[in-house]
């Protein structure tokens, strides 16, 4: 009983997840400009971590765990960088 | 014990981080000990000011008030984005003067306004301690200026000042 | 306790519950991020993911390892406090730039620079 509940609710939240990346991915595409896309790839890359979360209670495996951890370290410095780019034209002062 | 350890909280979280990644063992414990010694001492050239907490049930109750107002507002930003008419929604900037002073009080202000949906922190004008506040249904604007100058700041006066 | 039917079934109403509630939310935000009309609005929406979204999925995260055992459940903790720190910071950065250009493009609809 518990293993279907879970079974089902993780694919669901599966699905959802790849909506809202989905979602992201189309504002990234759109625009219009620089800081849409700029704040899309932020939500895009939280969904993503999310995404690996979920599959790792899915496959009960501890590496998804490293590879979430990795991709918030990631996106928060690039989106920083990226941030910083659109105020002042260049990266590093 | 003030040169060889400046921040020693900070020290201690970072071992602390390091033993969460890495599980315990005597290898990862100096390891782990090097690199908490070698970031603390990373951090002394930045020279952070460094924060006095003088009241740490004003924490306690700050910590509850927003994570209360962070339910709340989710749930509103939620019902907004679901019901067709959300483009009737006002959003726009209100100006807020505030009397919190303080680096550390005003970053912890900061982060505590832009994590609650609904509000975003835009600009701080230091010179004139205004802060400038997105808000994305405005409704009555005193209720904002209320919600900032009555629920947050005496709070946050009481912690760091 | 690796085998997954010894989860009792409050765990996994639990569970699911989180996870749902979790992924939900960040839905919610993203369609918030591609429904709103301008970049002001839509920086509301991805804060809807970032706080209850990722509590409620690290939750689960949480419950589940307690149960499962393949790893210290104080992992997902880490990925908490560095999403609840981090997000403000990147928004804030964002807002900052994207008020500073449009200033420089003279738009009408963002408040002048005084001081």
């Amino acid at each position: 009983m518990s293993v279907t509940l879970l079974y089902w609710s993780l694919t669901i939240s599966h699905w959802l997840l790849l909506a809202a990346m989905f979602c992201c991915l189309i504002r990234l595409v759109r625009g219009p400009r620089a800081q849409d896309r700029v704040l899309a790839f932020d939500a895009l890359y939280v969904s993503a971590m999310l995404f690996l979360l979920s599959l790792g209670i899915a496959t009960r495996s501890p590496f998804y765990f490293d590879a979430a951890l990795v991709i918030a370290l990631l996106g928060f410095v690039s989106t920083a960088a990226l941030s910083k780019f659109l105020m002042r034209g260049e990266v590093i002062e | 014990m003030s040169r060889v350890l400046p921040y020693p909280a900070l020290a201690a979280s970072l071992l602390l981080m390091w033993f969460l990644l890495n599980g315990f063992s005597l290898g990862h414990l100096v390891l782990g000990a090097a690199i908490a010694l070698f970031a603390t001492w990373a951090m002394v050239s930045l020279q952070p000011a460094k924060p006095r907490v003088r009241s740490w049930g004003a924490v306690l109750r700050l910590l509850g008030l927003v994570s209360v107002d962070v339910l709340r507002s989710n749930i509103a930003v939620a019902r907004l984005i679901l019901s067709p008419n959300s483009a009737q929604a006002r959003s726009g900037f209100i100006p807020i003067e505030l009397t919190l002073r303080d680096k550390t009080g005003l970053a912890v202000l900061a982060c505590a306004l832009t994590a609650t949906p609904g509000t975003a922190w835009v600009e701080y004008r230091s010179r004139q301690n205004i802060l400038l506040l997105h808000v994305l249904d405005v409704g009555d604007e005193q209720d904002w200026i209320d919600l900032i100058k009555q629920r947050y700041e005496p709070l946050l006066l009481e912690i760091f000042e | 306790m690796s085998d997954p039917t010894a989860l009792p079934l409050w765990a996994a109403i639990l569970i699911s519950a989180f996870l749902l509630i979790g992924s939900g939310l960040t839905l919610l935000g993203a369609i918030g991020l591609l429904k709103f009309g301008s970049f002001y609005r839509r920086l509301h929406a991805p804060t809807l993911g970032t706080t209850f979204g990722a509590g409620g999925i690290l939750i689960a995260s949480i419950i589940f390892s307690l149960f499962s055992q393949t790893r210290p459940f104080l992992h997902e903790l880490l990925i908490s406090v560095f999403v609840t720190v981090t997000t403000p910071v990147t928004l804030m950065l964002l807002s900052r730039a994207a008020l500073f250009r449009d200033r420089t493009e003279k738009n009408e609809d963002v408040p002048p620079f005084r001081g």
